[in-house]
C-alpha cells in the first residue's frame, strides 16, 4: 500500500505563485489534508493551510484538488488517482494571501448586509412558540452549511466574471432562504435580492450544488424557489393589481 | 517602539470566539460597552462546531419530571461532588431561559410531536434533556450566536492570536498578539478581558481537540497571575474513531448510544454490563429489552450501561482491549445497524437521527454505519480543569480578568456530563460578558506597560532569530514528544513514577522548545504558530501532571491505577495552581465551600 506520490502544490501570495512538487510516502486510510501536514512538518514548514477540525464540519480546509473545490480534510487519497501527480490549490474566487490560504473576508461583509432573523412575537402560552417538525426540515436542510465557500468559488458569477459587488453568491443565497422560509421571521429581503444582491444573475446551472460536501441541494431548495418569490413580488400583474386594490398590512 | 504597534481599545476585550466567546461578547456588547471579539480561526469555524450530541437544559418539553435540582444532582453526581456547586446550581436554573433565548435569535432545533424543543436522552442525565440539532448541535449553537452577534456592533479580529496579556500592576488591561495573515503585532487596550479559549486536547496524541486546542487561555492566565484549579482532571471520551490512523481520535456522539448504540467485543459481548458503579446502579438496566426501550423514549425504562458517565465507559473500553477482547484496531465495537432488529425503516432513521456519523464513516472510513458497526476507542476531548472562576462572576483572582467556557473550571467537577458543556457556554458566557461589562464600567483604562509588550515580542520572534543563528530542531519534533509523554504518561490510566518520569520529561522538552528554530516570514507561517503555541501545550502539561500526581485517588476523569479507589477525603478538596514568584508553579489543596443546606437536600432527594 505503501507508494510515494507526486503532489504539485501551488505556492505564492497575491503577487502570484507557481506549482511547486513535492513528493512523499503514503499509507492507508489518508485524507489530502494528512499529505499537507506531512509536507509541512517534513519538507515546508511554511507552507500556509488554513485548516481546523478535520473532520467535515468547520468548512476551513477548502482548496481545489485536481482543480475541483474540495474540503482537504474529507477527500481520501483512495479516491484519486495516484499514478499521476495530483495538484492542489487555493480557492480561486477569492484573493490569494499565501500558498494554499485566500482571503474569504468579502463573504463575512456580504452576510452583514442581510436583514438578520426579526422573529414574530412569542405566542404559545410559555412565552414561546411552537414549530411542526416538518416546517422547520426545509431550514435545517439550509442550516446545515459550513461555510466552507466551495459553492462560491465554483460560481462562474463570481469565478469568471468577478460580479463580488452585485452578486452574493449561492451561500448567501442559501442564507437567505434559511431566514426566509423560517417559520418565525417576519423580515422581507425580496427587494434587496431583487436589486442590490444579484438573485438574477443565477442562471441555475447547479455547479453548486455539485461541489457541497453538505448535500444541501442549493440551487432546487434555496435558490429557485427566492428566485419565484422574487418573479411573483415583482413581476406577477394580476398579483401586483390584486395588491393595489387590497393592499396587505 | 512600543507605540509603532497599531493599537485598538476596547472596553471589553473577548478572547476566543467559539460559544462561551461569542455569548461574553454579544452579552458585554448589549450592555453598551465596546466590544473587541479576538478569534484564532475564521469567525464561526471554532471548536463549538464540533459539538454534535446537544445542550443540555431542563426544560421538561419530554419529560416532566425533569427540572432544575434534578439537572443540578446528575451534574454534581456526574462530578463527583468536586464541583463548584454554585456553578452547578445556576447552570442548571439558567439553561433553559439561555436556550430559548437561542431560538429567538434564530436556532432551529428538532421537535417535539407538540411543537416544542425535542430534548434526548444523554449519558448520567436522568431525563431526556439535550436539545439538539441532528448531530451537529454545536453549528446550530455557533452559527446563531454568530448571525446575531455581527449585528450587535462587535469588532472581530478573525486569525488573530494573543500571545500575552498585557499588566497594570495586578490588573490585566490588555492583550498582545499578531494576525496570522500578515503576522503584524497589534495591541489591544481593554478595561476588562475574558478569555474564552476553549481546550487543550492538543497536549496529547489522541485528542478530538483542533490544532486551536492548546490550552492558550488557560496558560494566559496562569502566567498573568491566575490560579488554576483541578487540572488534572481530563475527560477521555469513550467512543473517537480509530481507524484509519490519520482519522485517529475524531469524536463519534455519544448519540450513536443515545439512539440505542451498543457496545461490543470482540467476542460480540456486550462488555458494559460487567461493571456498572454502585451509585448508579438504581438507574442502569440489566435488561438489553429495558435499555433500548428507554433510548426510545420510554419513561419507566432505565438507561443501559452503555450510557453511563464517560469517564467510566471509557476506562471500560481500555479494560477491554488490554485484556485482549478489543477490535482489530486497537478498540471496540460500537454498533448501531443491529436496531434493524427493532425497525424496518433502520438505514433512513439512523441517516435522520445521526447525519454527521453517516457521512463521517461513509468519507473518512469508507464504512456504512447502518450495515456495519464502528471501531471506537477512547480520545482526550475535554479539560475540566482550568482557571479558577468566582462562580456568579467568572471573575478570576486577578482584577480585570474573567474565563467562561472550557478554559475555566468548576461545574464540571471530576467529569463533565455530556450536554453540559454547550449550555456551559452559554449560561457563564452570558454571566462573563455581563461581569466584564460591568467591571469596566466601574473601572478607568489601564495603563500598558512598553517593556511587557517588548518582552512579548522579543520571545515571540527568537524563533526566526535562532534559525539566522543557526539552530536547527523545528517546533514540530519537540510537540510530538510531547502529545507522546503526554498520552503515554498522564493519560487515562495514571501511574505515579510514570507521571514522575513525565514531569522531568516536560522540563527537558521546555529546555528543547526554549532553542527552537523557524524557517521564512511571518505572515501564514504554520511552524511558527506550532513554536508559540509549545509554550502553552508545556504550562498546561506541567500543570497537569502536577495535580495528577497529587491526587492520590481515583474519581471522574482521574484514574491511577496504583489508586483505584475513591478517597473520601479527597472529596473535601480542590487542587489549586498558580505561578509563584521566581516562575516556578505550585500547588495547593483548597477546602470546597460547605454546600448550602438547600442544595444538600436537592441531593438527598435525588439519591434515588
Amino acid at each position: 500500500m505503501n507508494k510515494t506520490v507526486t503532489f504539485k502544490i501551488w505556492r505564492g501570495d497575491a503577487n502570484g505563485g507557481n506549482f511547486v512538487e513535492y513528493k512523499t510516502e503514503i499509507t492507508e486510510g489518508l485524507v489530502v489534508l494528512d499529505v499537507v501536514h506531512k509536507i509541512q512538518a517534513t519538507q515546508a514548514n511554511d507552507m500556509a493551510c488554513r485548516w481546523n477540525c478535520k473532520a467535515g464540519k468547520c468548512g476551513s480546509c477548502s482548496a481545489e484538488i485536481n482543480g475541483i473545490p474540495k474540503l482537504m480534510c474529507m477527500t481520501r487519497m483512495d479516491t484519486l488517482n495516484i499514478d499521476k501527480p495530483i495538484t492542489i490549490e487555493p480557492m480561486r474566487a477569492f484573493p490569494s494571501i499565501r500558498d494554499l490560504v485566500t482571503d474569504v473576508s468579502w463573504n463575512y461583509r456580504v452576510k452583514q448586509k442581510i436583514k438578520k432573523f426579526k422573529p414574530r412575537t412569542p405566542d404559545a402560552p410559555d412565552g414561546t412558540w411552537r414549530m411542526q417538525q416538518e416546517d422547520v426540515d426545509r431550514v435545517q436542510e439550509f442550516r446545515k452549511c459550513i461555510e466552507c465557500f466551495l459553492c462560491q468559488d465554483v460560481c462562474h458569477v463570481l469565478r469568471d466574471h468577478h460580479k463580488h459587488d452585485e452578486f452574493i453568491g449561492p451561500r448567501f443565497l442559501v442564507y437567505t432562504a434559511a431566514l426566509e422560509m423560517h417559520p418565525l421571521d417576519t423580515e422581507d429581503r425580496l427587494p434587496e435580492l431583487k436589486q442590490t444582491q444579484g438573485i438574477g444573475f443565477c442562471n441555475i446551472t447547479k455547479c453548486c450544488t455539485k461541489v457541497c460536501p453538505e448535500h444541501i441541494t442549493i440551487t432546487d431548495n434555496a435558490i429557485i424557489p427566492l428566485k419565484e418569490r422574487v418573479v411573483d413580488e415583482f413581476y406577477d400583474p394580476f398579483g401586483w393589481l390584486l395588491k393595489k386594490i387590497r393592499p396587505q398590512g | 517602539m512600543a507605540t509603532n504597534y497599531e493599537t485598538h481599545e476596547y472596553d471589553v476585550l473577548v478572547i476566543g470566539a467559539g460559544g462561551a466567546g461569542l455569548r461574553a461578547a454579544i452579552e458585554a456588547s448589549a450592555s453598551g460597552v465596546k466590544v473587541g471579539l479576538i478569534c484564532k480561526s475564521l469567525l464561526g469555524k471554532a471548536h463549538t462546531v464540533m459539538a454534535e450530541g446537544g445542550m443540555a437544559a431542563a426544560m421538561g418539553n419530554v419529560d416532566d419530571r425533569d427540572s432544575w435540582k434534578v439537572h443540578f444532582a446528575d451534574t454534581m453526581r456526574g462530578g463527583q461532588y468536586v464541583n463548584n456547586w454554585r456553578m452547578a446550581e445556576l447552570h442548571a436554573k439558567e439553561a433553559p431561559t439561555r436556550v430559548h433565548e437561542l431560538e429567538a435569535w434564530g436556532a432551529v432545533f428538532d421537535r417535539t410531536k407538540e411543537g416544542k424543543i425535542s430534548q434526548r436522552n444523554f449519558g448520567g442525565h436522568r431525563y431526556p434533556r439535550l436539545a439538539h440539532v441532528g448531530d451537529r448541535t454545536g453549528l446550530e449553537l455557533i452559527r446563531t450566536l454568530q448571525d446575531h452577534g455581527i449585528h450587535q456592533g462587535i469588532s472581530v479580529h478573525m486569525e488573530y492570536t494573543i500571545v500575552s496579556l498585557l499588566k497594570d500592576g495586578a490588573r490585566v488591561v490588555g492583550a498582545f498578539g499578531y494576525d496570522r495573515e500578515r503576522g503584524r503585532f497589534r495591541i489591544f487596550k481593554a478595561k476588562a478581558v475574558v478569555v474564552c479559549t476553549g481546550g487543550l486536547g492538543r497536549a496529547y496524541r489522541v485528542t478530538s481537540n483542533s490544532w486551536e486546542g492548546t490550552g492558550d487561555g488557560v496558560s494566559l492566565a496562569y502566567h498573568a497571575g491566575a490560579e488554576l484549579l483541578d487540572m488534572e482532571f481530563i475527560q477521555f471520551h469513550p467512543t473517537g474513531m480509530i481507524w484509519p490512523p490519520s482519522v485517529q481520535g475524531i469524536l463519534v456522539t455519544e448519540s450513536v448510544r443515545g439512539e440505542g448504540g451498543v457496545l461490543r467485543n470482540k467476542e460480540g459481548k456486550r462488555f458494559m454490563y460487567d461493571d456498572i458503579p454502585d451509585n448508579y446502579k438504581s438507574q442502569t438496566s440489566m435488561d438489553p429489552e429495558e435499555g433500548w426501550r428507554y433510548t426510545q423514549n420510554d419513561k419507566n425504562a432505565k438507561r443501559p450501561p452503555e450510557l453511563l458517565t464517560r469517564d467510566h465507559v471509557a476506562r471500560c473500553i481500555n479494560r477491554e482491549v488490554k485484556a485482549g477482547r478489543g477490535s482489530p484496531h486497537g478498540g471496540v465495537f460500537l454498533d448501531i445497524s443491529w436496531i434493524k432488529e427493532k425497525m424496518s425503516n433502520a438505514p433512513e432513521h439512523i441517516k435522520r437521527k445521526l447525519p454527521s456519523m453517516y457521512h463521517q464513516f461513509m468519507q473518512l472510513a469508507n464504512l456504512d454505519i447502518t450495515k456495519e458497526p464502528m471501531e471506537v476507542g477512547p480520545t482526550t476531548h475535554y479539560a475540566m480543569g482550568g482557571v479558577r472562576v468566582n462562580g456568579d462572576t467568572q471573575a478570576t483572582n486577578v482584577p480585570g480578568l474573567f474565563a467562561a467556557g472550557e478554559c475555566a473550571a468548576g461545574l464540571h467537577g471530576a467529569n463533565r456530563l455530556g450536554g453540559n458543556s454547550l449550555s456551559d457556554l452559554i449560561v457563564f458566557g452570558k454571566r462573563a460578558g455581563e461581569h466584564a461589562a460591568k467591571f469596566a464600567k466601574e473601572n478607568g483604562a489601564g495603563a500598558v506597560n512598553d517593556a511587557q509588550i517588548e518582552a512579548a515580542y522579543k520571545e515571540a520572534v527568537e524563533p526566526f532569530e535562532r534559525a539566522a543563528g543557526g539552530a536547527s530542531e523545528g517546533p514540530y519534533q519537540v510537540q510530538y514528544d510531547l502529545q507522546n509523554m503526554m498520552q503515554d504518561n498522564v493519560g487515562i490510566v495514571r501511574l505515579q513514577n510514570e507521571m514522575e518520569f513525565a514531569l522531568a520529561g516536560i522540563s527537558k522538552l521546555r529546555a528543547r522548545a526554549a532553542k527552537v528554530a523557524v524557517q521564512g516570514h511571518l505572515e501564514y507561517n504554520p511552524g511558527w504558530h506550532t513554536a508559540i503555541d509549545l509554550k502553552h501545550l508545556l504550562t498546561i502539561s506541567e500543570a497537569i501532571t502536577l495535580g495528577a500526581l497529587d491526587r492520590k485517588e481515583s474519581r471522574g476523569g482521574h484514574f491511577r491505577e496504583d489508586f483505584p479507589d475513591k478517597d473520601p477525603e479527597a472529596q473535601k478538596y480542590n487542587n489549586v495552581i498558580s505561578k509563584q514568584a521566581d516562575g516556578s508553579m505550585k500547588l495547593r489543596r483548597e477546602p470546597i465551600p460547605a454546600m448550602p443546606e438547600e442544595l444538600k437536600q436537592v441531593i438527598e432527594e435525588m439519591k434515588n
